[in-house]
């Protein structure tokens, strides 16, 4: 066969010639797809913006020594005190008593569907673990309120209708979903050899679950706890509803408290003026939320990045 | 001989033992089930508490001072207007932000930053998305306390979710596909309108759903921005009765949403407001588990179909 270098056949040169406009689209249309990827980092840069931006006029007010310092919350009051330390620890309380519900809940819930239950078990469970965790957070507040604090009064006469405790528990439950979820992914993601060998050796499931698969799965299992704190600590509406809005420092699940994010939708229900301090207070908290959950958040995603590459 | 013997009845005594715990781990389990079940019945116990307040009126009527008037047409109909400026919003935006992110991204610094960022988006507490709406969409921009600043704010709120369902069904798409469309000569955009997004429709489907079922229960957000619970009007409409018979008025409108309506009722001391409290949640309860399951309906049967 002879080539005949510049003398392409017609049909092929004159589809060439389009190639051009056929580029112009193209290149076009992957620039609009760019722009929609790059609305994430628009909002994360929005958030950044607008969080520091009033979190900058607030500290100009207040030394950041004392937020992190004063005991006492009164940002509305003619003795104002900015101490965050106070939200802080209701948002701790609450937050570790969800935890003490949630983690061996989730925990159990996952070694079972992982290394007991039945495909068809299994099929079953994790959907309806799935709609559990896609109810609204205001319906959990009102059963924090309405029927899990009434029960708890029975048991502890002297609990305040508004408590750390109810909320925190409903606030654990809501939560088991999602630790149960990811710590599932994880025990599955354990290689079958090492259960063949600890079954060989005549382990038992438990046996085998307890000491093979969850020392195996430990850094996904502990992201999975990690995620479910930043859950947690992000929480609002069951906290609003049923922890009571009064700023408390105690770190007694008994009593009332308010929260960091309780505190921004008590003052977003009022009517604070536009560039006020109190206006600017709901950023500063927001700002402390935002940089809790951000450390939890990545130590959890890298942890699950670790368990992935594992095997 | 003997001694091995006797060393492997004592082995099968032991396993024997460890076996009992297996059980007791299994029964704990059951009572978990339970445990679960019972708060499946506080579903069924707010049902019934509302049951009285679910009659036809309570979707006609403005909420109102006196619990057994009340109803929730603003709530539904602020719902319903927001819920459409969020997915008219989140669902090209996201479906197009996951469609770059599979077919066309490259592997450098800035596709990275993207990636991070929206993981990262996934784990923000959704108040302060609130927080954001507030300094950007309210005074920023001055859209004010509207309709459009909160199905904007929602719309920001789950668009993670459906970035993340629109990758995954992409990528479960096999790349002889691609190839097939690449070799008679399509251009990477013709391959994915004619191939990949049709394809990946019933996945992206399903994380619409999920994702606008969590923008419906959202409560934070949209008290942050300074929504009213107190709202006795509509809407302008947005059908018109003359010339060009669309109107956007409604878009600038202050407006109410069920999550805060049943909010504000449960936060009420009168316990006349609870039982309007329990209809609201039902519907909210019931309104989520249909789109969940819907959900999880689409992607059991996609499963079952879809044979590559």
């Amino acid at each position: 066969m002879r080539a005949f270098p510049g003398t392409l056949p017609t049909v092929i040169s004159e589809r060439l010639s389009k190639k051009f406009s056929r580029n112009l689209k193209e290149r076009a249309i992957e620039a609009g797809l760019f722009f929609a990827a790059f609305v994430s980092v628009l909002t994360t840069a929005g958030i950044v913006y607008v969080l520091l931006k009033e979190s900058v006029l607030f500290f100009t007010h207040v030394p950041i020594w004392d937020f992190l310092t004063d005991t006492q919350w009164t940002p509305l009051f003619d003795d104002a005190h900015f101490g965050i330390m106070v939200l802080l620890s209701g948002t701790i309380t609450s937050s570790f008593v969800a935890l003490a519900v949630a983690i061996p809940l989730g925990t159990t819930i996952a070694i079972y569907l992982s290394e007991f239950a039945s495909p068809r078990a299994r099929e079953i469970a994790k959907p309806v673990l799935e709609l559990l965790s896609g109810v609204p957070t205001i319906v959990y507040g009102y059963f924090a309120l309405l029927f899990v604090t009434p029960i708890l009064q029975i048991l502890i006469p002297s609990l305040p209708g508004f408590n750390l405790l109810a909320a925190g528990m409903v606030m654990g439950i809501m939560i088991v979903p999602y630790v149960a979820s990811i710590s599932e992914d994880a025990m599955r993601a354990v290689p079958m050899a090492l259960r063949e060998g600890s079954f060989a050796m005549g382990a038992t499931r438990l046996q085998t679950a307890v000491r093979v698969v969850v020392p195996a799965a430990v850094s996904g299992i502990a992201a999975a706890y990690i995620l479910g704190i930043s859950r947690a600590i992000g929480e609002t509406m069951i906290l609003a509803v049923a922890a009571g809005m009064q700023p408390n420092l105690t770190f007694n699940p008994l009593e009332p408290a308010a929260t960091i994010t309780a505190y921004i939708v008590q003052v977003a229900l009022g009517d604070l003026p536009h560039g006020s301090i109190g206006y600017q207070t709901i950023f500063a908290a927001g700002l402390t939320l935002m940089l809790m959950t951000l450390a939890f958040n990545l130590i959890g995603f890298y942890m699950r990045k670790r368990f992935r590459e594992a095997y | 001989m003997t001694a091995a013997t006797h060393d492997s009845v004592r082995l099968r005594a032991l396993i024997a033992t460890a076996k009992r715990w297996d059980v007791i781990f299994v029964l704990g389990i059951i009572a978990l089930g339970i445990g679960l079940l019972t708060f499946a019945a506080l579903f069924l116990d707010m049902l019934i508490d509302g049951w009285s307040r679910l009659r036809p009126e309570f979707f006609t009527q403005f909420p109102s001072r006196r619990a057994g008037q009340a109803g929730i047409l603003s709530a539904w109909v602020g719902t319903t207007l927001v819920m459409l400026v969020t997915a008219t919003v989140a669902v090209p935006l996201g479906v197009a932000a996951g469609i770059y992110l599979e077919e066309y991204a490259r592997k450098n610094w800035l596709t990275d930053i993207i990636e991070i960022n929206i993981t990262n988006l996934a784990g923000v507490p959704s108040i302060v998305y609130g927080l954001l709406a507030l300094g950007l969409f309210v005074y920023g921009f001055g859209l004010g306390q509207s309709i459009l600043t909160a199905g904007l704010t929602l719309a920001l709120l789950i668009l993670p979710v459906v970035i993340v369902a629109t990758r995954e069904a992409i990528r479960s798409i096999p790349a002889n596909v691609r190839e097939g469309s690449y070799a008679v000569g399509a251009t990477r955009w013709q391959t994915v309108k004619d191939h990949i997004v049709p394809y990946s429709m019933p996945g992206i489907l399903t994380g619409v759903i999920i994702g606008m079922s969590r923008a419906i229960g959202e409560t934070a957000p949209i008290i942050t921005i300074g929504a009213l619970t107190f709202i006795a009007f509509l809407p302008p409409s947005p059908v018109t009765a003359e010339f060009p018979f669309l109107s956007f008025e409604w878009l600038q409108a202050p407006f109410t949403v069920m999550p805060i309506q049943m909010f504000n009722w449960t936060s009420r001391p009168d316990e006349a407001f609870h039982a309007n409290a329990a209809a609201a949640g039902t519907i909210l309860v019931a309104m989520t588990l249909l789109m969940n399951g819907l959900a999880i309906w689409l992607r059991f049967r996609l499963r079952k179909n879809i044979k590559w």
